[in-house]
């Protein structure tokens, strides 16, 4: 290494040396964690996050710079590129990581109302005092740091549904119960929807999967599934030939069940008039409702060709630039569409584009199979908990990456709305790495102090 | 519990559902659909096309004809135009206010954020006059780019000139690769070699960002091809003796055609009325251009090829040729010049070989030869033996290069015609006309038309015995000689003792006492010219005067047709033309004696009109 650490200022070596006094620390202390922690998700998270990386310094990457930026340039230059204000955030997160590891874990169950209580207050407050950017009032600053209270949200709502989920007599089949849990998950994102942040609302929306598991009833899944295929269908298809097709297998239903007529009578009847309902409810909540720009992402989805140069632009450069990919990609650096500006917010949440359009679909597999195989190895944790707390906390954390996961994705290829929320682990960005390390870490805290609570039971 | 824990099968099979619809979908987008590639090309790549350095002219002496100027065109950006003052802005360009507000409206129509040329074709002292002041008008802007310059004041029409690509043009598959306002050859011979002129383009492709900004070469220019300049075109034509050939032209319609006999080259090309290569270049082309194309003498018009006129008397040759190699008559055949069958240009001897009837131009000698020609009872009908006869001696006259394209290398080329059996039959009826029908055509009038070039092909194939080079004007492309066509020798069908045979009487034509042609005769310089008159009637007004000879008779070294519209006799009008052209041409000038000719010819054709008391 060529490169003089001193021009880089202090906080590099802030960042070394205290990396080094916790790493010792952690050493000294009564090896707890050495062998139990899940070296396969550490393993995973490691990968992601340097994928990630390259990524991010491929987007951010400028032919015109020099070609040896960390000897020739000084740190306030340096702090112009997201790669090497990513190389702080990465710095920075894995400090985070040994500071999670240091905590006792039972911490996370002892307070997880609180945080829960602490966070509401910042969510409340934050549109006052957050400056507005990008049309949304969601990001606090402390001096150069900006940090955005939604991403954190997050873990801590999953800590605290877990905690109830985990309480003693709590059944979800229980009404009441059902609607303090509710009120538990649907706080948070009304608060961020207020702020503006629609998208970072809309996760909250995962935390069904981890309900699911611990016990909701699959009717709830089923409904709201089928909820969807009919505002879809209301969006694509003339809504009098719903009215016609429903209506149809209404009478079909009817007539199978004849014998029973009267007691089948009222509910078919009644479900038809609330699909009915819903059918032609879709224009007062597409018109009244979305807001304009929302409104149009969906009909862009519908109809990707519709305005190429306006709306549409996002999708179908981002489109192009993966699709452009190939097999094997470009090459590293080698990506033009991302690089020439062609693909919006290209290093934060269109960072998929630059995978896909220098990897090509090897690249983009590879992507995939890594969050596969996360995802399924944080089932596989969550599985491996005695506690409910940290069984439903995990599911939590794999529901959340799997929600990212699917709309970032999605929107890039067009199957998604584009919504801006961030790829876990690979998109630029603090206070999403972060937010995303804390989720997993904190997992991961519990998972190894799960064998100690079965020593000490 | 426990029966919970199966649910987690349920919640990988979605995180799996999930995942495999993303990798099928990526691999339809990535690997199996192409368009996204394309589109991103379409983005990112510039394609700058340098256009080639286009090819040279020279004449037969090596003389530059044609090269290349830098011009400029004055581009205008609509958009970024401001508060224009455009009473200041023509005065600066010299140009009528209303003619600036029409080509701003047109560049505004056509793009308000591309370049449009507003004023195409300064030349580089214009751009100076107001390339200081274009700094107080923003949005305009000057473009450099090549254009066409000639070092000749003659030879336009075989030359052509050069314009930006027409919208129809572009249509075209062959000019695919042309852009619009792109220049290539028009008319002429700049048209028919554009392809060895035009040189290959070099095309760079350029990265460019999303804001059009340019980002460097394309895979460090890999793929960029520099620009190979056109070939340079040798024409056969003499700049001098095309110059003097004008010059004794002017003021006349009509057309003069040289050729070099054993070659086919085209020595002189004349098309009267001229105009000067130079007014379709350069500023105000286009204005001047409207002017000739309005010009009721329609200088436009490129006689040599274009114009068909029956040939008249020098028609007789042919008819002549086709009859000895047929065998009906002999070069010793006696036919009385009988005014019944047709009357004849003037009282003389009797004909009694084919020198004399070719000497007088007998108009019923030449009758008879036809008619043993055509009616030779092929059939019992006689309206049947007249077609047979008249459609066998066709074929034959049509292998003279006449009634069909000769191929030079010009489009625009006329074919001509020969009037066919069918074409009598379409006229008349079937077997509803005789020999009395189309006897006019034995003596090179009635329906027969032929055109300046095919004539001077004739003489030039009666100069060589019988075979020819197709006519042509480029002896060398490049380094690598003409193109492969005019190397190739074509026989006409008559054996060369035919020829011999009425080549003395042809000069008898010029030198001989009380010839028709004998204004032609050089016989003072000791070069002999076979050649033959003709007066072709017109009903519309004075007859057309022709000339066609070559010289010298026993080696020829020039064909040469004479063609002047209205010019009355040929024998005063163009056969002294030809005249002093071939002198020219052998000697390199012309008799003192006959310096009072080049005086007296340019000008109207109406002095040769001799008003003959009937």
């Amino acid at each position: 290494m060529n490169y003089d650490w001193a021009d880089a200022g202090g906080t590099a070596q802030f960042i070394l040396h205290t990396s080094y006094f916790i790493l010792h620390e952690v050493n000294s202390s009564p090896a707890r964690y050495n062998r139990s922690i899940d070296w396969v998700t550490v393993l995973l998270y490691l990968l992601m996050v340097g994928v990630g990386w390259l990524n991010v310094y491929a987007a951010s990457y400028s032919p015109d710079a020099p070609e040896n930026p960390l000897g020739s340039l000084g740190f306030a230059q340096l702090m112009g590129y997201d790669w090497f204000k990513q190389i702080i955030w990465i710095g920075t997160a894995l400090l985070l990581v040994l500071v999670l590891l240091v905590i006792d874990p039972k911490a996370y169950d002892t307070f997880a109302f609180g945080l829960y209580g602490v966070m509401i207050v910042l969510l409340i407050v934050t549109p006052f005092i957050a400056r507005p950017i990008g049309g949304s009032r969601s990001w606090l600053e402390l001096g150069p740091v900006r940090l955005q209270p939604a991403e954190f949200a997050k873990f801590i709502t999953a800590l605290a549904v877990s905690r109830y989920l985990a309480t003693i007599n709590m059944r979800q089949q229980n009404f009441r119960d059902q609607l303090v849990l509710a009120g538990l998950t649907l706080l948070p994102p009304l608060l961020i929807i207020a702020a503006n942040e629609t998208g970072q609302a809309l996760v909250f929306g995962a935390f069904l999967l981890a309900y699911f598991r611990e016990g909701m009833s699959p009717l709830i899944l089923l409904i709201l599934a089928a909820g969807g295929v009919i505002l879809l269908l209301a969006l694509l298809v003339p809504k009098l030939w719903l009215v016609l097709a429903f209506t149809i297998i209404l009478v079909i239903v009817l007539v199978a069940n004849r014998r029973a007529l009267r007691h089948h009578l009222p509910v078919s009847v009644g479900v038809w008039a609330v699909v009915i309902g819903m059918v032609f409810g879709v224009d007062f909540f597409f018109n009244s409702v979305l807001q304009d720009h929302q409104r149009k992402r969906i009909e862009i989805l519908l109809n990707p060709s519709a305005d190429p140069l306006g709306v549409g632009w996002n999708v179908t450069q981002s489109k192009i630039a993966i699709g452009s990919g190939g097999l094997a990609g470009k090459g590293f650096l080698q990506g033009t569409q991302t690089k020439f500006d062609f693909v919006p917010a290209q290093s934060t949440d269109f960072i998929f584009c630059t995978v896909g359009e220098e990897w090509g679909w090897a690249g983009t597999m590879v992507t995939i199979i890594l969050f596969m195989a996360l995802l399924m190895r944080v089932v596989y944790v969550a599985e491996r908990q005695k506690s409910v707390f940290g069984r439903t906390y995990g599911y939590c954390v794999a529901s959340i990456i799997f929600f990212h996961f699917c709309v970032n994705i999605g929107m890039t290829i067009g199957l998604a709305p584009v919504v801006g929320i961030p790829l876990p682990f690979f998109s630029y960005g603090g206070s999403s790495l972060w937010s995303f390390t804390t989720l997993l870490f904190i997992l991961l805290a519990i998972d190894a102090a799960r064998k100690q609570d079965l020593e000490r039971h | 519990m426990q029966y919970l824990e199966g649910r987690k099968y349920v919640v990988q099979a979605v995180f799996l559902a999930v995942a495999l619809v993303f990798a099928t979908r990526l691999f339809y987008i990535q690997v199996l659909d192409g368009s996204y590639k394309l589109a991103a090309d379409r983005n990112t790549l510039q394609r700058l096309v340098q256009p080639p350095y286009r090819g040279l002219i020279y004449d037969r002496k090596g003389q530059i004809l044609v090269q290349n100027t830098p011009v400029y065109d004055l581009m205008v950006v609509p958009r970024e135009v401001k508060q224009l003052d455009t009473l200041r802005f023509s005065e600066l360009l010299q140009l009528p206010l209303d003619e600036v507000r029409a080509s701003l409206q047109a560049a505004r129509k056509f793009s308000r954020v591309k370049a449009s040329p507003l004023v195409q074709n300064l030349s580089t002292p214009e751009l100076a006059a107001i390339q200081d002041n274009l700094i107080d008008f923003p949005g305009f802007s000057v473009k450099a780019r090549m254009a066409r310059s000639y070092n000749t004041h003659s030879m336009a029409h075989a030359l052509g000139y050069v314009g930006s690509i027409t919208p129809k043009l572009l249509e075209r598959p062959q000019y695919s690769k042309y852009q619009p306002g792109e220049f290539l050859g028009i008319t002429g011979l700049e048209s028919y070699y554009e392809k060895q002129l035009m040189g290959r383009r070099g095309v760079q492709y350029r990265m460019v960002n999303v804001r059009g900004i340019e980002k460097g070469a394309f895979r460090g220019g890999e793929f960029d091809t520099l620009s190979v300049a056109g070939q340079d075109l040798h024409l056969s034509l003499d700049s001098d003796l095309q110059a003097y050939t004008e010059k004794l032209m002017a003021g006349k319609r009509g057309s003069v055609v040289a050729l070099d006999p054993k070659t086919g080259e085209i020595l002189v090309f004349v098309s009267a009325p001229m105009f000067d290569p130079e007014m379709l270049s350069g500023k105000g082309m286009g204005n001047r251009y409207m002017e000739l194309l309005n010009n009721p003498e329609q200088p436009l018009f490129n006689r040599p090829l274009m114009a068909t006129y029956p040939p008249g008397s020098t028609f007789k040759l042919v008819n002549e040729l086709v009859a000895l190699q047929a065998g009906v008559v002999t070069p010793q055949t006696g036919f009385a010049c009988n005014w019944k069958l047709v009357r004849c240009t003037h009282r003389h001897e009797t004909p009694t070989n084919v020198g004399i009837a070719i000497k007088q131009s007998c108009n019923p000698y030449f009758y008879q030869v036809m008619r043993a020609t055509v009616l030779r009872g092929r059939s019992s009908n006689r309206f049947e033996d007249a077609r047979l006869g008249l459609g066998e001696w066709r074929r034959k006259v049509m292998q003279f290069g006449l009634g069909e394209k000769l191929g030079v290398d010009m489009g625009q080329e006329k074919k001509g015609l020969i009037p066919s059996p069918e074409f009598y039959d379409k006229r008349n009826g079937h077997h509803r006309w005789t020999f009395r029908t189309v006897y006019s055509l034995s003596i090179g009038q009635g329906e027969i038309g032929i055109t300046g070039l095919q004539m001077a092909n004739v003489m030039a194939t009666i100069a060589n015995r019988g075979w020819y080079y197709t006519p042509h004007f480029v002896r060398s492309v490049g380094q690598s000689g003409p193109l492969p066509e005019y190397n190739v020798r074509h026989t006409v069908g008559v054996d060369p003792i035919h020829f011999e045979q009425i080549i003395p009487g042809m000069q008898s034509v010029v030198d001989g006492n009380g010839g028709t042609g004998s204004n032609a005769s050089l016989l003072d310089m000791g070069i002999s010219v076979a050649g033959k008159t003709g007066t072709v009637q017109n009903p519309h007004g004075e007859d057309h005067a022709t000339f066609a000879a070559f010289a010298p008779a026993q080696d020829p070294k020039i064909a040469i047709v004479v063609f002047i519209e209205n010019g009355g006799f040929g024998g005063n009008s163009a056969a002294p033309l030809a005249a002093l052209v071939m002198e020219k041409y052998l000697r390199g000038q012309v008799a003192p004696w006959r310096h009072r000719w080049e005086e007296w010819l340019p000008g109207s054709a109406d002095r040769f009109i001799v008003r003959r008391r009937h």
